[in-house]
């Protein structure tokens, strides 16, 4: 009943009350888009059936295909913890000296179970909530990493190397704790603006939680799709024999894999299953990939720059990624 | 992107996804094994998108039945405003509906749209499993089985084409004898004659690499490549590396071959 309801009454609305509409255009151009798109199906299936576009779509739908159960999995949960844990939990939990809080909100990263988009509104929470920044910060960047949901998809893509997730576990929150410490001997209060965002409090807990799973999805998926489609392009355009050079050249490699993981800008529970796909690379530079991306990618970027302000997303990004690249490589190396 | 879009977006994707999991769709992209979380994942996403359908019609009806009241009752209704105002109806403006709230925090990005595209890549292409244009780019992975189990009975017998090569490149066909073997998989051009070739992977298909056989004997002519092929043969010795990496390709003596339809799960693990 809802959703036949759906194509007609919200549209009858506003077209009686709001003539310029701007609202409803983005559903009236779906529509519209996707009545197109169905009349010309002979067309554009021809468009693209040459094999190298039948193969970039192959690898595309089956990136997506992997991660969305996994994304949908992650959405629930943080929607659940946004909802039914009180917003004040967090605070009291930490210890009060700063150097402390730091490691143990590190290692509650481990609770956070979603990908880095959660991650980011969640630590805007938590500055305003009177957590000190470097223990946020270093929450921001562990949760999406070392969540289980993350580990067991990083499991299920490297079922002949178990130690990669704990490579990725010890990694991260060496990372996370680092740039929370930095921020606490380095960091100036002016350079963090305090965040605001919308919430979900005050509606009902349904409507909060389904709020928060459409929000998420909505955010995620939309750059789940973009990473799939950059993952698709380098595999399917990109000559075997590069990859294979630049893979040959051991510190090229870890590089070049923290410099794709930026741009690819996948979700931390799908970018495993990216990275089980460049198996040209070591495992080292593969690690790279996976500690990298969870913290810093362009997504990321653009969000924390939201959030946070654009001063301090240009002074921690790039610091982030040295770090992370650094710690990356040493425990590749021990590790792996 | 506004709520009443995103609500038909999501329950676009949970329908493809459901479609693709519900068929045997989703086997050219993924593992079977993946199913469960498939489905779950597809009725989680529909069940949203009806959650913020439900949740964007109810402050527009709210708002019909407060003015058809005040429409009504005039005085009698005063207090209605309040009553509005309680159940959600007035912070979304009322008969405004969508004006400030939407305008706000509650517009995704437009990065959103991009949901779209796998949708309509699924539904009007359904793009087929990984073919020869995948596999005469990488290199074959064929790695030396840990154990040779004795070979069951049948004649022919059925084998996976990574059980055959596997035997056929590093027990140098001890196992094999000269049994008559059956395998099935699609063909590329090689290097000398075709090749039968199955994708394996350890993830999804993005990470999908080949494993290929040459073939001698009686070889059909005019094979074109991603034709599948049901072919019964025998082992020979002959053996070439591959000229991508240098990787082992065995080669199996044809006797019978015929074109198949691609099968359900069209990778080997």
């Amino acid at each position: 009943v809802t959703t036949t309801e759906t194509g007609s009454t919200p549209v009858e609305q506003h077209d009686g009350e709001r003539p310029e509409g701007w609202q409803f255009n983005s559903l009236l151009l779906l529509m519209a888009l996707l009545v197109l798109v169905v009349a010309a199906k002979g067309p554009i299936s021809r468009l693209v059936s040459g094999p190298v576009s039948r193969n970039w779509m192959t690898v595309f739908i089956a990136v997506l295909t992997q991660a969305l159960p996994f994304l949908v999995l992650g959405v629930l949960l943080s929607a659940a913890i946004a909802v039914f844990v009180p917003p004040g939990f967090f605070a009291r939990v930490l210890p009060s000296r700063p150097a402390l809080a730091v490691p143990v909100a590190g290692a509650a990263g481990v609770i956070l179970p979603g990908c880095e988009c959660g991650s980011v509104p969640v630590a805007g929470a938590l500055v305003r909530r009177g957590v000190t920044p470097g223990a946020a910060l270093a929450f921001l960047l562990s949760a999406p990493a070392i969540n289980p949901i993350v580990l067991v998809a990083t499991a299920v893509a490297f079922p002949r190397t178990p130690l990669m997730v704990v490579a990725r576990l010890v990694a991260s929150l060496l990372v996370a704790c680092l740039m929370g410490w930095l921020w606490l001997r380095l960091g100036r209060p002016g350079w963090l603006r305090p965040p605001a965002r919308p919430s979900f409090e005050g509606h009902r807990r349904a409507a909060a939680f389904w709020g928060s799973v459409r929000h998420d999805v909505m955010h995620a998926g939309g750059f789940l799709v973009i990473g799939a489609m950059a993952a698709a392009t380098v595999k399917t355009l990109v000559p075997g024999s590069w990859m294979r050079t630049v893979a040959g050249i051991p510190v090229v490699s870890v590089l070049a894999l923290a410099l794709l993981a930026v741009l690819l800008s996948i979700c931390s529970e799908a970018d495993a299953f990216v990275a089980a796909s460049l198996s040209q690379f070591s495992l080292t530079a593969r690690l790279a990939f996976l500690v990298v991306g969870p913290m810093i990618d362009l997504k990321l970027f653009a969000m924390q720059a939201g959030t946070f302000g654009r001063g301090f997303a240009l002074r921690f990004g790039p610091a982030t990624f040295l770090v992370a690249v650094a710690v990356a490589g040493l425990v590749g190396t021990v590790l792996l | 992107v506004n709520r009443e879009a995103q609500g038909v977006l999501l329950f676009l994707v949970g329908g493809a996804l459901l479609w693709a999991s519900l068929t045997d769709l989703y086997l050219r992209y993924v593992r079977a094994g993946l199913r469960p979380m498939l489905i779950l994942a597809g009725v989680v996403l529909i069940i949203a998108a009806i959650a913020t359908l439900w949740s964007e019609l109810r402050p527009a009806r709210a708002a019909r039945r407060d003015r058809a009241g005040a429409d009504h009752g005039g005085a009698d209704h005063g207090g209605a405003d309040h009553g509005g105002a309680d159940h959600g109806g007035a912070d979304h403006g009322g008969a405004d509906h969508g004006g400030a709230d939407h305008g706000g925090g509650h517009r995704e990005p437009r990065v959103s749209w991009l949901l779209v595209l796998p949708v309509l890549a699924l539904i009007l292409v359904a793009p087929p499993a990984l073919g020869s244009f995948a596999a005469d780019r990488t290199g074959t992975v064929l790695q030396e089985p840990p154990i040779l189990p004795p070979l069951p009975a049948g004649d022919p017998l059925r084998m996976t084409v990574v059980d055959y090569a596997g035997r056929a490149a590093f027990d140098h066909g001890r196992s094999l004898g000269g049994r008559r073997v059956e395998i099935v998989g699609f063909v590329a051009a090689g290097r000398r004659g075709p090749y039968l070739i199955r994708m394996v992977f350890n993830c999804c298909a993005a990470d999908a690499q080949p494993i290929k056989v040459g073939l001698a004997g009686r070889v059909p002519p005019g094979l074109r490549p991603d034709t599948w092929l049901d072919i019964i043969g025998t082992y020979t010795s002959e053996q070439i590396r591959d000229e991508v990496n240098g990787g082992p390709i065995p080669f199996i003596d044809v006797s019978q071959s015929r074109q198949v339809p691609p099968p359900k799960e069209p990778y080997e693990f």
